[in-house]
């Protein structure tokens, strides 16, 4: 009881001295520059000590799941969201809270100098708050970073099928990046729904971005190619490598049915050849 | 028993599909069509599904039959009008409808039709 309330006196009358002593222990490892001025560095620190001294202030917590935490947890979830977004390594971000403890400790050792046994006890018992104060930063810190990576990926998912219109008639769909089932699903919609709204009968899937075609791609791109074909369309891949057409054979794949093309260039040849249209130089050659 | 009805114009045959199909529906249309197309000696059958927002395997291969069962009374079926969802879900069970003919709506679908009769016709004369 004297280690902890020896903690929850100094986090309650103690609030500037620490706070310098925190400042001056950031300072030292994590600077103020370009992400988080000097300022708000200090305002951060201040806040969370003062919400710490008043959940000191409600008495005795039993450990780091005692409800008068609960505050001072969500204002750590906010300070770890705001670092993660602004770009904060982890370990800056989780520096935040331990370089608490060397002040902490350095208060805690001057009070009990006399009696090593409390001194143990309010240690253990800094340390555990501390502790798991830091715990839950880097958690909350994790979450967010895992938005930001969900975010960018439905972000790219909406970047990387867009259907243009090559010519009257005639789709193109240039794919880039990894195909997985998520996104073979996404384009084959966008590109049927595309169809439907200019009512084309050609429709060329252009795979040159496309860094490796297993079986699961040629699936989804059979698929795709089925789809298109019930709905009245046709479909042409183009921009198959050289090594892909390699890939495709030696894995025993059949793109039986499916017009292929080296490039997207052929391909539109190919297209304005079956939808009968014809493009004609302007200069006598 | 509702029955679909089955539309005359010129050498082709046109069916609009408007309601969802039950099986008995469906055996009903394919046995009006077959005669319809034996008395009528028509060289085309264009079905437009474009109304339907769910079309289940029974009737995908329904269409699949009546495509063969035109055929074998030399008339030509081309399927028009299937929405995206569909094409979807019949790729997903895995009907391809590989011997029907298709095309996006009824104007692509005569076009397609008339050219096949055409070449039909010629090749006949040969």
């Amino acid at each position: 009881m004297l280690a902890q309330s020896g903690l929850t006196d100094l986090l309650r009358n103690q609030t500037k001295q620490l706070h310098a002593q925190w400042m001056a222990e950031l300072a030292a490892g994590l600077r103020a520059d370009s992400r988080i001025g000097a300022t708000e560095l200090s305002e951060q620190t201040g806040e969370f000590l003062r919400i710490l001294s008043e959940a000191a202030r409600e008495g005795v917590w039993d450990g780091p799941q005692s409800p008068q935490l609960r505050p001072v947890l969500s204002f750590l979830d906010e300070v770890s969201r705001s670092r993660a977004i602004r770009g904060f390594t982890p370990e800056e971000t989780a520096t935040f809270v331990f370089s608490l403890k060397r002040p902490v400790f350095d208060h805690l050792r001057r009070r009990f100098e006399a009696d090593p046994k409390t001194l143990a006890d309010a240690l253990w018992t800094a340390t555990e708050l501390i502790d798991s104060l830091g715990i839950h930063t880097f958690k909350a810190y994790q979450r967010t970073r895992e938005e930001v990576i969900n975010r960018q990926r439905t972000e790219m998912l909406e970047l990387s099928t867009p259907v243009v219109k090559l010519w009257e008639g005639i789709l193109a769909l240039p794919m880039i990046g990894t195909v997985d089932s998520a996104r073979a699903q996404t384009v084959m919609e966008s590109l049927l729904e595309r169809i439907i709204e200019t009512g084309s009968t050609i429709a060329i899937i252009d795979i040159t971005g496309v860094p490796t075609v297993d079986t699961l791609v040629a699936q989804h791109l059979l698929k795709t190619v089925a789809a298109i074909r019930l709905m009245g369309a046709e479909c042409i891949i183009s921009g198959i490598r050289p090594q892909i057409a390699q890939t495709i054979v030696q894995l025993g794949i059949t793109l039986e049915g499916v017009t292929t093309r080296a490039t997207l260039a052929d391909a539109l040849a190919l297209a304005l050849r079956r939808s009968g249209q014809t493009i004609a130089g302007t200069r006598p050659s | 028993m509702e029955r679909i009805p089955i539309l005359r114009m010129g050498k082709f045959l046109l069916i609009t599909i408007q309601v969802d199909m039950h099986d008995t529906t469906a055996l009903a249309l394919q046995d009006d069509l077959m005669a319809k197309i034996a008395r009528s000696g028509a060289r085309g059958v264009l079905i437009d599904i474009s109304a339907l927002d769910v079309v289940d395997s029974y009737i995908g291969r329904m269409i699949a039959d009546i495509s063969m069962m035109s055929k074998l009374l030399h008339a030509r079926t081309v399927l028009v009008g299937m929405r995206p969802a569909v094409a979807i879900t019949l790729v997903e069970l895995g009907l391809s409808l590989r011997g029907v003919k298709t095309a996006l709506d009824v104007e692509k679908g005569m076009e397609l039709l008339a050219a096949a009769l055409e070449d039909g016709d010629a090749a006949d004369q040969d």
